[in-house]
């Protein structure tokens, strides 16, 4: 089997699905329980820190 | 200690380059081997004045955003968008009346190299410069932290300003490796590989150092234009040099195989550069001029990964009826056309992100500035699929649709986004309070306007025009029209189409005096903060 042949046979189908199903994992993952609040709070990001950086060590929580 | 190094590297630099100026095999490339010998002897002196003087202790800096190389941004994107502009309207009217292509300026001013120049000034230019600085901005504000890596911020923008000049002076003096979109040659190459490496260490070491939890979706989109466009650059660019001395290369690829990475490079150079790029862009400044939220967050991530998997494929699209195999040119119309979906999705979560907020349209003409341009996005990211067809393809391939498509997308979507951010981005930049002139930018807004739709709708009738003329055969098989008539007959729309450039030229020089005026005469910003740098 040239290099060609397989990779081509490869791609076509377990390649495929691979990727596919890495897509709809990370579509679903958008779309887990809890994710609503998360969400909302990243949303609001630039509305933070416009000026200056944050101050100190900490983390920034809302 | 840092400097001497710096000194010895420096002066290497400009001792190879005078050698190189005098064994050139070129003209291109000698003036580029002096040009380098000028730049790198000039930092030689700059750093050699400098060396060994207290700088500003960095501690204190990390309580400031870096905004020095921003503002360099701002300034930079404005001049190339003009410069751009104007090789533009040049050459448009270079194509209605031949007789512009001077004699005395050959060949240097002649339309073959005077295109690449407009395409790369306004691709690589003006679109370049505008994600660098937005995104040099964006990963700031949204990471909460100063840019990562000190100066190396600077050595992007300088060394990206000097891969700009090293590309245009290359196509006036001929040096190109004929690829479109790709074609500055070997060591212009290698030198935008080293500043896109550095570009992406800056911007993940900011992220990596960021104060805020989560990383906000605009910096996906960079980061995802910023990797791809490295893997595309290096891929698309595998040639071996003829002499080291020299600035032609030989391409590693040959035939079909060439055709087919070329444009699996030219789509996803539009694919990550022009959207991904600046749907980052989008998703972070359009959200600040509506002071509210992105509409969705869910649908810019759906949006996100829906762009990232599927772009990829399509650009076997600008292959059809070609020695590509069937398979191929199938599976990028495939793609191209369930593109559709993330496209619309994207171009009505930055509409909707002004839900409750409509009547900003009428009052802030920045804003409407962002809208069109987002209205843009869906109108190109229609016509694409559509035109990815083989059907429609037939038709459109080779012809000025074409040219009207890709017009409408970069005049509309990256054009009028960018001059909203640069609207944005200039009072805050400079501490002023307002912009100058909101007439002004009413000005701009409908100048452009107007200019794309001339151009694209004279693109529109010539394009059909002339596929339809290419193709008509009479009763005995035999074609009608010669190629001399097309390009009569496509005289009025090209004439149309320069007046359209001419507008959109102006909306921009009445921009750049705006901004002007904005950092001259605009009252200062009330102190809320101490001034960055």
């Amino acid at each position: 089997m040239s290099t060609y042949a397989w990779l081509r046979e490869f791609a076509g189908s377990w390649m495929l699905v691979g990727m596919f199903a890495v897509y709809v994992a990370a579509i679903l993952w958008a779309f887990r329980p809890g994710s609503r609040r998360l969400h909302r709070d990243i949303a609001d990001i630039p509305f933070r820190h416009e000026d200056a950086p944050a101050r100190g060590d900490q983390e920034v929580r809302p | 200690m840092a400097n001497y190094l710096k000194l010895v590297v420096l002066g290497l630099i400009t001792l190879v380059a005078a050698i190189a100026a005098n064994w050139a095999r070129d003209l291109a490339y000698m003036v580029h081997a002096i040009l380098i010998m000028l730049v790198a002897g000039g930092m030689f002196l700059w750093t050699l004045r400098r060396t060994d003087e207290p700088g500003v202790p960095a501690a204190r800096l990390q309580g400031e955003y870096m905004d020095g190389v921003i503002r360099a941004g701002v300034i930079a994107t404005a001049f190339w968008g003009v410069v751009g502009f104007l090789v533009g309207v040049v050459i448009a009217f270079q194509l209605a009346y031949p007789q512009l292509n001077l004699e005395w300026a050959q060949p240097f001013a002649n339309f073959g190299r005077l295109r690449p120049l407009h395409t790369s000034a306004v691709i690589f230019a003006f679109g370049g410069n505008a994600l660098i600085m937005s995104t040099f901005y964006i990963v700031q504000r949204t990471s909460a932290v100063r840019l990562w890596g000190g100066n190396l911020a600077w050595f992007v923008f300088w060394g990206y300003q000097l891969f700009i000049v090293l590309a245009a002076t290359g196509y006036l003096l001929g040096a190109t490796q004929s690829k479109e979109y790709a074609e500055p040659e070997w060591y212009v190459d290698i030198w935008l590989t080293v500043v896109w490496v550095a570009f992406l260490l800056v911007f993940l070491g900011t992220l990596l150092k960021r104060k805020e939890p989560h990383i906000y979706v605009a910096n996906w989109f960079l980061l995802s234009f910023i990797v791809t466009v490295a893997m595309l650059h290096l891929v698309n660019n595998l040639s071996i040099p003829v002499s080291i001395w020299g600035s032609k290369s030989v391409q590693v690829f040959s035939g079909v195989q060439d055709a087919m990475v070329q444009w699996w490079y030219g789509h996803n150079a539009v694919g990550f550069f022009l959207t991904a790029g600046f749907l980052g862009m989008m998703y972070y400044f359009v959200p600040k001029q509506a002071e509210r939220p992105v509409y969705s967050y869910k649908l810019s991530i759906v949006h996100f990964w829906a762009l990232i998997f599927l772009y990829i494929w399509a650009g076997p699209h600008h292959l059809h009826y070609t020695a590509l195999p069937d398979w191929a040119s199938t599976l990028g119309m495939v793609f191209s056309i369930i593109l559709w979906m993330p496209s619309w999705g994207g171009m009505i979560n930055g509409l909707m992100t002004l839900s409750g907020a409509w009547d900003k349209l009428r009052t802030d003409p920045v804003i409407r500035m962002m809208v069109i341009s987002i209205g843009f996005y869906g109108m190109s990211t229609f016509e694409g699929p559509m035109m990815s067809i083989r059907a429609v393809n037939s038709l459109s391939h080779y012809t000025d649709w074409t040219i009207g498509h890709v017009h409408s997308g970069a005049l509309g979507w990256n054009g009028m986004i960018t001059f909203g951010v640069l609207y944005f981005l200039t009072p805050r930049l400079w501490q002023r309070e307002r912009l100058y002139s909101l007439s002004l930018v009413n000005w701009h807004f409908w100048l452009a306007t107007i200019g794309i739709v001339l151009y694209a709708a004279a693109m529109w009738v010539t394009g059909i025009m002339e596929g339809l003329m290419w193709r008509e055969v009479d009763a005995n098989g035999f074609l009608v029209n010669s190629f001399a008539d097309t390009v009569a007959a496509k005289y009025p729309m090209y004439v149309i189409r320069g007046l359209g450039g001419v507008l959109y030229l102006t909306g921009a020089l009445i921009m750049c005096y705006n901004l002007w005026m904005t950092v001259r005469a605009a009252p200062m910003r009330a102190a809320r903060m101490a001034p960055a740098e």
